[in-house]
């Protein structure tokens, strides 16, 4: 990888975190006020990543735009199926709504100076390697 | 002179102000969305949880099994766009007001404070729950821990989490991740009617 492009990951990334930051995405009160529904708070911030995110996608597809190395941008559609994301999709809202934060808020609230938050990351790694283990046992 | 100087001075001062202040979702969506795109011009796609299958793989778990089998160093950027979190996560924290939030409903508030909650509200966790002596007491410990197992596992099974899904693929109209979002919330409706007013 060419040195400017880690700059731009890095700044990306930075950016990623301040909005989410700002966005108090990683508030655990704001997780808990979204699954009891009793602010619009999160549901307007994710609704409005999407519609943003929708559009540039759309005009990406429509307009052929390629990447800025000249190549084409693959969105790749997700394997059709229902289990997986169901079952799998339950299990990370178990954990997102337990914690209070999913995987963004994770690594941000390291950056707060969270240590509780190496806990959660330490045990998450668990998590993805006893997927890998189990992974030809579940329906997918 | 002095007068365009002082002038100056309290435009700067306002803005810093304005960037301190909590900020609206529909300033601070947008750019999530817009991160994604960007990511996609650089030919990626945005989604963090794949991080937790690059960091085992990095670690030597392809020799165990053959799903962390995989050339984790060509996806060695989404490791940078974490480290890039993380420091966002600091200078929102130092900078820019990142622990001064714009609080939550009374609703969720009174709530919260009849199951026991009673730390402000501004700040980005509960310190009942986060502190050293809640961390390492033995509720606190179960709580990250199964907590963090079930984000690493779940996440993985389904995919993708809450930037995976949510944002990369509801804004390509997947309807795999629309039903992948409609798991997350079955889980975190259960975790927070049925499950945390009990273990609180």
């Amino acid at each position: 990888m060419k040195p400017q492009r880690v700059i731009i990951y890095l700044i990306l990334g930075i950016f990623f975190g301040i909005a989410l930051s700002k966005g108090e995405a990683i508030s655990w009160f704001r997780i808990q006020e979204m699954f009891r529904f009793e602010s619009f708070h999160m549901y307007g911030f994710i609704g409005s990543a999407v519609v943003v995110g929708a559009i540039c996608v759309q005009v990406i597809k429509r307009l052929h735009v390629k990447d800025f190395d000249g190549k084409d941008i693959i969105l790749a559609d997700k394997q059709k199926s229902i289990w997986r994301y169901l079952l799998g999709g339950i299990l990370f809202g178990l954990g997102w709504a337990l914690v209070g934060g999913c995987t963004a808020p994770l690594f941000i609230l390291m950056g707060y100076g969270e240590y509780s938050m190496v806990i959660v990351f330490v045990f998450a790694l668990f998590g993805t390697f006893t997927y890998g283990l189990t992974k030809h046992r579940l329906p997918h | 002179m002095i007068n365009t100087l002082t002038n100056f001075h309290s435009t700067t001062y306002f803005k810093m102000e304005k960037l301190i202040a909590p900020w609206p979702w529909f300033i601070t969506g947008p750019i999530v969305g817009a991160t994604m795109a960007l990511l996609l011009l650089y030919g990626k796609n945005l989604g963090l949880s794949s991080n937790f299958r690059i960091i085992c793989s990095a670690c030597g778990a392809g020799k165990k099994n053959s799903f962390f089998n995989f050339d984790w160093k060509k996806e060695s950027w989404n490791l940078i766009f974490a480290v890039g979190c993380i420091i966002g996560g600091f200078i929102s924290h130092n900078y820019l007001g990142g622990d001064h939030l714009a609080g939550i409903s009374e609703a969720t508030s009174q709530h919260l404070s009849e199951l026991g909650i009673n730390s402000d509200n501004h700040y980005v966790l509960p310190t009942e729950l986060f502190n050293a002596d809640a961390i390492f007491s033995l509720k606190g410990i179960l709580m990250l821990s199964f907590g963090g197992f079930l984000i690493g596992y779940g996440s993985r099974y389904a995919g993708g989490c809450t930037s995976g899904h949510a944002i990369s693929g509801l804004s390509n109209l997947q309807l795999p991740s629309l039903i992948a979002v409609i798991g997350y919330f079955i889980g975190g409706l259960i975790m927070t009617w049925l499950i945390i007013p009990y273990i609180l």
